[in-house]
């Protein structure tokens, strides 16, 4: 689906992604995570395109993600920025019409609007279809980003601390939805700095520090010595019902 | 799928009060370039403007209008629809709300370059006539030296954006040393510039849509025509763009190229209006804002919507700019300041707690 290999970045000879390698497969909802500077939202721009590696791949479907032109890989890969706000105001409706812009020519047309409106009724967005984006509470425009994402029909979805600035119910809520479009078959990578939710949601995990990758895999990476060593806090892992919390106790 | 047929009917009519909006704009330009084709220091009913096209008609009112009002008209909505389209793209690829082809330091240019012609080239020589009329000798050569130098504005930017990349602060500030820089040398040339020199610079600096006959028309035509067309045919993109950089990289928007390509045809276009008329102020920033009260940010709308609204408000000015004093006629380009501004300040208080931009 989309892989890396051994690539590196560096901002102004400052090494921020050290020869990350990892494999996303097809369907599978991965967190990236990591401290603040770790390198999650470069190694996000790197996948998308947004950045070019130093040195190293980064392969889409088989690919170079390089290769591809920019409408190209907007129909493979969308991508929901951390904070985003429109310049001039826009309804929800024609924000969730803009992702079907990779595959519009002059206008959008009949299919566009009714793809449209189909997400806007799945995501629960149809009563607010012609309010104003600017408007909306942080929860809905997160739902009204991610269903501009959806019109993109990718098969795979990027997003950047989806739940940064979101209150509890609207965290979940965000990650339950794209928990059931990875269900789905999407390819679903978040970068995200909540431990628990990440756990609760997210199928795989990558963990970086410092730009290098630490941890890869499943729940069973998570270890209290290693959460430790990453985030410098001492924490307790409690196990409850077959869900993993982790428990921060003090810092290191 | 019943719910989905309400919402698409629901965006539709929302969408089609827009395109009316467009229409009304277009009738009303319509209406006012017939109105600015009857009035003036010398009045023609609409049946003598009529009776232009028949057989039955009157040498003198045919002159005036053929060679003095018609492409006066035509120059006025071509100039407007230039200056108010290049606004509203230059607002979205700058993301600056006060972006216009003024931003950019076009205007200073062209304004240097006349006066480089006028100084260096000698086009300057004036003379009054009877009506103490200010005249520059030497018209065609002044255009050329402000559309050149409208040009190097042009190339500086494009210097700067392929130096430092194409993004909104680097096209403001290149904007601000553009318009300081030609500004300092149109100084600079004042200062040497002898009495005459110096009142036909000034002269030359007042928009007038007088200034041009068909030939520059026609220049004018071959220019503004494209860049209507490219504009139009990227409008999807400038929805893109106001959404951000990163997610018009993400939905498939080539935003460096679309930025410079953008900036560059409008200040071509504005080039192609300064260096005719002279320097048209404020037209480039109030329509776009007048329209998007209506349209509201959608480019599909605002585009179409700025250039017919944008001829109507220049094509008024006009009317007004011939009438007021007639029979003396003042320079378009004072009116639409007098206009604009204002109307400018009533957009600005109006605004819903500064929501309609950010």
């Amino acid at each position: 689906m989309i892989s890396l290999t051994s690539v590196h970045f560096a901002y102004n000879g400052l090494k921020v992604i050290n020869d990350v390698s990892h494999v996303f497969e097809k369907g599978s909802f991965t967190a990236i995570l990591g401290p603040n500077g770790s390198g999650k939202t470069t190694l996000i721009r790197l996948m998308n395109g947004l950045l070019k590696p130093q040195s190293g791949l980064v392969e889409v479907m088989g690919r170079r993600a390089g290769d591809y032109g920019a409408r190209e890989l907007a129909q493979q890969m969308a991508y929901v920025p951390q904070s985003q706000y429109n310049l001039f105001p826009a309804t929800v409706f024609d924000t969730v019409l803009l992702g079907r812009n990779p595959y519009v020519s002059w206008s959008p047309g009949r299919d566009d609007r009714r793809i449209t409106s189909e997400i806007l009724v799945r995501l629960g967005l149809d009563d607010i279809a012609l309010k104003d984006i600017n408007k909306l509470s942080g929860g809905q425009r997160q739902r009204v980003f991610i269903a501009r994402a959806l019109a993109q029909q990718p098969a795979l979805m990027l997003l950047d601390e989806p739940t940064a600035s979101l209150d509890l119910k609207h965290q979940h809520e965000t990650l339950h939805l794209l928990r059931e479009l990875s269900a789905g078959g999407m390819t679903v990578i978040v970068s995200i700095h909540d431990l628990n939710l990440a756990l609760k949601y997210c199928t795989s995990f990558m963990i970086l520090d410092g730009g290098r990758l630490v941890a890869e895999g499943g729940r069973e990476i998570f270890k209290e010595k290693l959460i430790e060593d990453v985030y410098k806090v001492r924490v307790k892992i409690i196990t409850e019902e077959e869900q993993i919390f982790i428990l921060p106790v003090e810092p290191v | 799928m019943k719910r989905e047929h309400e919402i698409e009917k629901q965006y539709s009519l929302f969408v089609n009060r827009k395109g009316r909006f467009i229409w009304i704009a277009g009738v009303v330009a319509l209406i006012l370039a017939v109105t600015g084709l009857a009035l003036g220091p010398s009045s023609i009913s609409f049946r003598d403007l009529l009776a232009l096209f028949s057989d039955s008609r009157d040498a003198l009112h045919h002159g005036i209008i053929f060679q003095i009002r018609l492409p006066r008209v035509l120059a006025g909505i071509l100039s407007g629809m230039a200056l108010s389209v290049s606004g509203v793209v230059m607002q979205s690829v700058l993301r600056n709300p006060l972006g216009s082809p003024f931003t950019l330091g076009i205007s200073n240019a062209a304004a240097f370059g006349a006066a480089f012609a006028i100084i260096i080239f000698g086009a300057g020589s004036m003379y009054s006539s009877s009506s103490d009329a200010v005249m520059i000798a030497n018209p065609y050569v002044v255009t050329a030296s402000a559309f050149v130098w409208s040009l190097g504005a042009c190339f500086l930017i494009l210097l700067v954006a392929k130096r430092r990349g194409a993004t909104p602060e680097n096209m403001i500030l290149t904007g601000i040393i553009a318009s300081s820089l030609f500004t300092a040398l149109t100084t600079g040339l004042q200062y040497v510039a002898d009495d005459v020199e110096l009142a036909t610079i000034v002269f030359w600096t007042f928009g007038d849509l007088s200034k041009g006959g068909w030939n520059e028309l026609l220049l004018q035509v071959v220019i503004v025509v494209p860049v209507m067309v490219y504009f139009y045919r990227n409008r999807w993109n400038y929805n893109a763009l106001d959404a951000g950089d990163e997610t018009a990289r993400s939905l498939g928007v080539n935003i460096g190229r679309l930025r410079l390509t953008g900036m560059v045809v409008a200040s071509l276009a504005t080039a192609a209006v300064v260096s005719f008329y002279g320097i048209i102020a404020f037209v480039g920033l109030v329509v776009p804002h007048m329209v998007r009260r209506i349209t509201g940010g959608d480019e599909r709308f605002l585009i179409p919507g700025a250039a017919l609204a944008g001829a109507a408000f220049m094509t008024g000015c006009d009317i007004v700019a011939r009438t007021l004093l007639s029979p003396v006629v003042l320079p378009v380009g004072i009116l639409t300041s007098l206009i604009g501004a204002p109307l400018f300040v009533l957009l600005l208080i109006k605004g819903k707690g500064g929501s309609q931009w950010r």
